[in-house]
């Protein structure tokens, strides 16, 4: 054992050593990048004030409006439509290698292995290849969308299922009821809650990653923003930027209500 | 003669002897709220695939297409014109950024949540920041990579900034959930002693979110990894995100595409092992 | 009858979990199984509706090998065999009536159970059914708002509805307070009776296994020490099974 003093004094050292660490990496890093953390630490407010006289939209700026709102509706409904798609998709193959509902050992490291490779393929890299074959279109842009959100809706649902259906699924199990029986009855009643939490995370993230998205492969409103901010049109710009936040917390808001009724 | 009601009852099924339906539930606006919300998003859905712009592109043909281009990826990788000491650089550069920024959004995410979290401060002052918060992290990385480069000119210090305003927002709303989690008594018992903030903060607070903490910090890792090459990419801030947008936009080269993907997907893998090693060592201490 | 011969399992090579575990239970009885922790008791529960396949032995349910059955005769079985859990192990979303309906998924037809399709008849009993276990006021009540001891009579519905020939308890009380644990062992006792059910219980308290069982089994590391009427457990015996002076909790 220990003695008390003992171990306050190692907890000390602990503690200085990893900000220690911590702070030589920061650094090391900003030496390496050629990072003047005093030039950017004063970039900010300069930032701010250029975008209060610049970003602000003007009266002239009204007239962006129609367009910017619709590519943001475009953009929206892009977000859902590849979440809802990749969620149908997840589910199942999150089922099929769930360690609960799974099917054997094999299936279950191969969904696991898949879903991560998935899940790490840059963005940009799914939109570039894509933007390659499928050219400048929605369609592009949907399909980077849902190949990103499958591989985290199925992880998500795997951990759900783990963690929230295996009591149940046993016990019914016991009961006699075969496999499909079990998932409609036990599996599925009792994830649906935290499956749909997850659906609207996705949505409210695949919105702000559509921008991305939309700058790379020319859709929807990152394009739009891209077009008014290499065209200096900054005020149109800073529009579009109000038009994201807008749009971005009014999903949130909506997304918690729904989520404070359902969980 | 026989009446035509007879011959109806002898017709009629014997009724069943009444015993009224069970019901097996109730309405509740739970069951109604999960049901409307997937129909609405599924019609949504339907709608947005129905009416999908796809530019006249021949869809057969651009899967032959994608399928031929993912085949030189995955399975014909290599470093390309670049070489692989060019890539690795911009591979560490991205993740030296990734981990600056992570840094700086941890520092400032803690100081913002223990300002934002309902059970510690005055009320005025959190939902001040809460707000604050929420709008920075409305606007997407990208967006703020943008508007910094304006200002800085295109490079590091624009992606420093942009990725660090997002993930300051992000991280302040991670740990001040965390430490409104906490046990009220926890935070009284401290301060029935007459301790100061501050004090309080880092004796009681923070030992008891650390391990969240930790959490959160590599799941923003993660993120902001995934950013860097983004922005990278987007925003002309160099790093391996730029390679790869050079290498599968502009010279068309899938063999280095694959090459880079492959590399990040290396990185990922190590930075995702050594976050379960880091939280598995705090949550058994 | 409910007859299980030398019946063994090891999770790993050469680290038996149980060895040789042999005993006969009649209808009408209620069992206690005791022991330490480690002991295996869940190993020997769960293997007697096969959700464990355990690796040698026989485990006859009224002469028919539950262990050599195909999967669909395996269902058959686990119909018969109804299994009552220490966390309860409900939908908790789903009401209560619909949990207990959940007993007769193993009689429908993939479709019918798929889309929860029940008989007039069905809801009838698990109403009644309900009304025995004293829950009836709370059919259309969701599962997650039951305090623990309602939940657990709501999994005994649900083993009940099953029309079991054996009730499977693993630790049923060790989630209750005192008060509960009694009310929901007097019902399993007396469901015993009224349904001339075999009736097995994994027991951590030794008080509660000597009121209610009529039968007792001790379990010490995978072999089975003691298996007779409850009348005859003596402190001897528990010295043995728990390798400590345990007197005091008799009292
Ligand atoms: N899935 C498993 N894998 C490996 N070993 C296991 C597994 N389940 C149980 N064991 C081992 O088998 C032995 C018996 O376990 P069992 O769960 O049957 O004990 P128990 O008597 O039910 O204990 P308790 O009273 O704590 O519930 C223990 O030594 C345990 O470590
Ligand atoms: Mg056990």
């Amino acid at each position: 054992m220990q003695s008390p003093a003992k171990f306050l004094k190692h907890k000390g050292w602990h503690q200085t050593t990893i900000i220690a660490l911590v702070g030589g990496i920061y650094v090391l890093g900003s030496w390496f990048l050629k990072f003047d953390n005093l030039n950017g630490l004063l970039a900010i407010p300069k930032a701010f004030a250029w975008l209060g006289v610049n970003f602000r939209p003007t009266a002239n700026s009204m007239e962006y409006l129609p367009r910017i709102w619709q590519k943001l509706i475009q953009t929206v409904l892009l977000a859902i439509s590849s979440t809802v798609v990749a969620a149908i998709i997840s589910i199942f193959v999150a089922l099929l290698g769930s360690k609960v509902t799974g099917i054997n050992g094999f299936v279950q490291t191969l969904v696991r292995g898949v879903a991560s490779f998935f899940r790490n393929i840059p963005l940009v890299a799914w939109s570039m290849i894509l933007l390659f074959s499928f050219k400048q279109s929605d369609f592009t842009g949907f399909l980077a969308l849902l190949l990103m959100s499958i591989g985290y809706l199925i992880r998500a649902f795997m951990e759900i299922i783990e963690d929230e259906a295996s009591e149940t699924m046993l016990a019914l199990k016991a009961t006699g009821a075969n496999y499909f029986q079990v998932i409609f009855q036990a599996v599925l009643p009792q994830i649906l809650p935290s499956i749909l939490s997850w659906i609207l995370y996705m949505i409210e993230n695949n919105v702000r990653d559509a921008t991305l998205v939309g700058i790379l492969t020319g859709t929807g409103i990152g394009f739009i923003f891209d077009i008014y901010y290499k065209s200096f049109r900054f005020d149109a710009a800073g529009m579009t930027v109000l038009a994201i936040i807008i749009v971005v917390i009014g999903l949130e808001t909506i997304s918690n209500q729904i989520r404070k009724v359902i969980l | 003669m026989i009446n035509s009601e007879e011959t109806n009852t002898i017709i009629q099924k014997p009724k069943l002897p009444d015993s009224p339906e069970i019901k097996l539930h109730e309405k509740s606006l739970s069951r109604t709220m999960i049901i409307a919300v997937f129909i609405g998003l599924i019609l949504i859905t339907g709608y947005t695939l129905t009416h999908l712009d796809t530019a006249g592109v021949q869809i057969n043909q651009a899967f032959k297409e994608l399928i031929t281009t993912l085949n030189q990826m995955f399975l014909q990788p290599n470093a390309g014109t670049d070489g692989v000491t060019l890539l690795l650089q911009a591979l560490g550069s991205s993740l030296l950024l990734s981990i600056l920024t992570t840094i700086i959004g941890a520092v400032f995410g803690f100081l913002f949540a223990v300002l934002a979290s309902k059970n510690l401060t005055n009320a005025y002052l959190g939902a001040g920041i809460r707000v604050v918060m929420a709008i920075i992290r409305a606007i997407p990385t990208i967006i703020w990579a943008l508007i910094f480069s304006i200002v800085c000119g295109l490079g590091t210090t624009a992606a420093i900034l942009g990725l660090s305003f997002h993930s300051v927002a992000y991280l302040t709303k991670a740990y001040s959930e965390s430490i409104e989690g906490i046990d009220n008594s926890t935070i009284e018992s401290l301060k029935v002693t007459g301790a100061k903030f501050w004090v309080i903060i880092f004796q009681a607070i923070w030992p008891t979110i650390v391990a969240s903490f930790v959490s959160w910090t590599f799941i923003r890792l993660e993120i902001n990894f995934a950013n860097a090459i983004a922005v990278g990419a987007a925003a002309g801030a160099g790093g391996i995100g730029y390679q790869l947008f050079v290498a599968s936009g502009m010279s068309f080269d899938f063999h280095e595409t694959g090459f880079i993907v492959y590399l990040v997907i290396l990185v990922t893998f190590v930075l995702e092992f050594i976050a379960v090693k880091i939280r598995r060592f705090y949550l058994n201490r | 009858m409910l007859e299980v011969k030398d019946l063994q399992k090891s999770y790993e090579k050469d680290k038996p979990a149980l060895t040789n575990i042999s005993f006969d239970i009649k209808p009408g009885t209620f069992v206690a199984i005791i022991g330490p922790s480690g002991a295996g008791k869940t190993t020997i529960l769960r293997s007697l509706n096969q959700l464990i396949k355990d690796d040698g032995g026989q485990i006859l349910l009224d002469g028919n090998d539950i262990r050599t059955a195909n999967k669909t005769q395996l269902r058959k079985y686990r119909r018969q065999i109804g299994m009552v859990f220490q966390n309860y192990n409900l939908v908790e979303r789903l009401t209560v009536i619909e949990n207990v309906l959940h007993g007769r998924l193993g009689y429908k037809s993939t479709l019918a159970g798929v889309f929860g399709r029940y008989t007039q008849e069905e809801k009838e009993e698990a109403m009644s059914l309900l009304k025995k276990v004293g829950l009836e006021n709370f059919a259309l009540q969701r599962c997650s708002e039951l305090s623990g001891g309602q939940k657990q009579r709501v999994g005994i519905a649900r083993s009940l509805i099953q029309h079991p020939k054996v009730i499977l308890c693993d630790e049923p009380i060790a989630s209750l307070d005192p008060a509960s644990a009694q009310n929901v062992m007097e019902l399993l006792k007396d469901l015993t009776e009224e349904y001339n059910l075999i009736c097995i219980a994994n027991l951590h308290q030794i008080n509660m296994a000597k009121k209610y069982a009529d039968q007792i089994i001790g379990i010490r590391k995978g072999k089975l020490v003691f298996d007779e009427n409850a009348d005859l457990l003596s402190e001897d015996i528990l010295r043995t099974l728990y390798d400590q002076d345990i007197t005091k909790e008799l009292e």
